[in-house]
């Protein structure tokens, strides 16, 4: 096993969980209690990436990206790199293409909430992200450890849009995936079988704990 | 609602007739072709001609990288007619139990440049050492792809490998390493001259040649896996005088050059 590719991904996979779980949150919370009509259509936007194929993001990362766009150039002539091939490149594409894994659970799970305790919270003169805090994450734990986990493994998971925009550099965007990849494309089936082994392990460990905990969650409301 | 179901139904039932009468029809002269992504355009027009001749032949290409296919025939992809980028790779699959030599030929030799978008500050005339003052190099995958190997072989005789090397990135294929380049996404790419003159890239680069002795002979090869008809006369068509024009013209050296 190719403990590099290992590696990338976990680090790919962690630092894209705190970035969702970041810009997640309040944008969770505003999808969880607005009435705003737009509200839907902002929804739909973070669940597109369920649908599109990952070629698509794919092809759109890789234009933007690139030399002859205005945002390629920006980025060009703020740091002196093109972002296509990069482990920041890379990061972008891991955070729009896994926003749903993590906005959806946490809309679920805010939306649980007995809306009479976010109620109470606002009469008692609680300004909202003092109730976001004290109130509606406390009571969502299980849905922020469900976001989390599967932010995190279907970042690990990630393979079409690597493959369009990673340019396949090792220790900065052989991702895991990549890497079984390029085994096969090799011939070496020994190699490609123990990565997978050990990534159907994980991925089997991961959802055992995501449904462990939604049926945790559903007895806590049953009571 | 009521009247839109029998609607539905028979919309159904139509697609299911019309898919299954397109399930009926002859499949015997449907040919796959399986073919290194650097032929993606110089093999039009030569389909072109053969579908001509017969017109109840339908070729359907599918493009990537030579290894790639290896790897897809020899788990039961089902190929009438492969065209590898490097012969090495039909004479594996002869050796793996997929046709016989009978069935093996040589049809063109892979020609590599260096190629830099127009406006770049890059001159690809000043030869390899130019990859040295170049921030992203796109290759071939080297591990499945000839090109991706050409490409290495050539930095590695021109001595600059272990440089040029941290700036490599690797497409799929040589066509995927072409597209990084266009992209504007890689500074220059170590590609096939067939794309380089492909017309979609016509007027938007400048390229040089990397000279035939600085890696070793591309020497292209296509093996027929079936006994399909199509297949046969796709061969011919490449090695005729007609194709060899043909592949001439889009870059290509002739096996025997």
């Amino acid at each position: 096993m190719d403990w590099q590719s290992v590696r990338l991904s976990i680090e790919l996979a962690t630092l894209t969980t705190v970035i969702l779980l970041a810009l997640g949150i309040p944008l969770a919370s505003w999808l969880a209690f607005t009435r705003k009509r737009w509200a839907a259509p902002i929804e739909a936007l973070v669940a597109l990436p369920l649908v599109l194929p990952p070629t698509v993001l794919g092809y759109y990362l890789l234009v933007a990206m690139g030399a002859q766009s205005p945002l390629g150039r920006w980025w060009i002539d703020l740091t002196g790199a093109p972002l296509a091939f990069s482990f920041t490149g890379l990061l972008i594409a891991s955070v729009l293409y896994s926003l749903p894994f993590a906005v959806q659970p946490l809309v679920a799970s805010f939306s649980a909430v007995d809306t009479r305790l976010v109620e109470a919270s606002n009469v008692l003169g609680r300004r909202w992200p003092t109730t976001l805090m004290r109130v509606v994450l406390p009571l969502s734990r299980p849905g922020l450890a469900t976001a989390a986990v599967l932010t995190f493994a279907h970042t690990i998971g990630e393979f079409g849009v690597v493959l369009m925009v990673g340019g396949n550099i090792p220790g900065v965007t052989r991702t895991v995936s990549i890497d079984i990849y390029d085994d096969v494309q090799a011939f070496d089936y020994g190699a490609a079988g123990r990565t997978s082994l050990a990534l159907l392990m994980f991925s089997l460990v991961v959802l055992v704990a995501v449904y462990s905990l939604r049926r945790r969650s559903a007895r806590t409301w049953a009571m | 609602m009521k009247i839109s179901r029998p609607i539905l139904l028979g919309t159904v039932l139509a697609c299911l007739a019309a898919t299954s009468a397109g399930c009926g029809a002859p499949a015997a002269n449907q040919v796959a072709v399986a073919a290194a992504s650097d032929l993606r355009y110089a093999l039009e027009p030569i389909i072109a001609a053969v579908e001509a001749d017969y017109p109840d032949y339908d070729i359907a290409v599918t493009y990537g990288s030579s290894g790639q296919f290896v790897q897809q025939i020899d788990n039961g992809a089902p190929f009438d007619l492969y065209l590898s980028a490097d012969i090495a790779y039909p004479r594996e699959l002869i050796a793996q139990g997929h046709g016989s030599t009978d069935d093996l030929f040589a049809y063109a030799l892979g020609r590599l440049v260096l190629w830099v978008p127009t406006g770049s500050p890059l001159d690809p005339t000043q030869g390899l050492d130019v990859l040295l003052a170049a921030d992203r190099v796109a290759i071939a995958n080297p591990q499945h792809a000839p090109y991706g190997q050409a490409a290495v072989a050539a930095l590695t005789s021109a001595g600059i490998y272990d440089e040029i090397q941290p700036h490599l990135v690797l497409g799929e294929n040589v066509a995927q390493a072409m597209e990084f380049v266009t992209s504007g996404n890689a500074d220059v790419g170590i590609v096939a001259l067939s794309l380089a003159l492909s017309e979609p890239l016509q007027g938007r680069g400048t390229w040089w040649e990397v000279p035939q002795s600085a890696f070793p002979r591309l020497e292209q090869g296509g093996l027929v896996l079936t006994d399909s008809p199509g297949a046969q006369a796709l061969r011919e068509a490449l090695v005729g005088a007609e194709g060899r024009q043909t592949l001439a013209r889009f870059g290509f050296g002739l096996p025997e050059d």
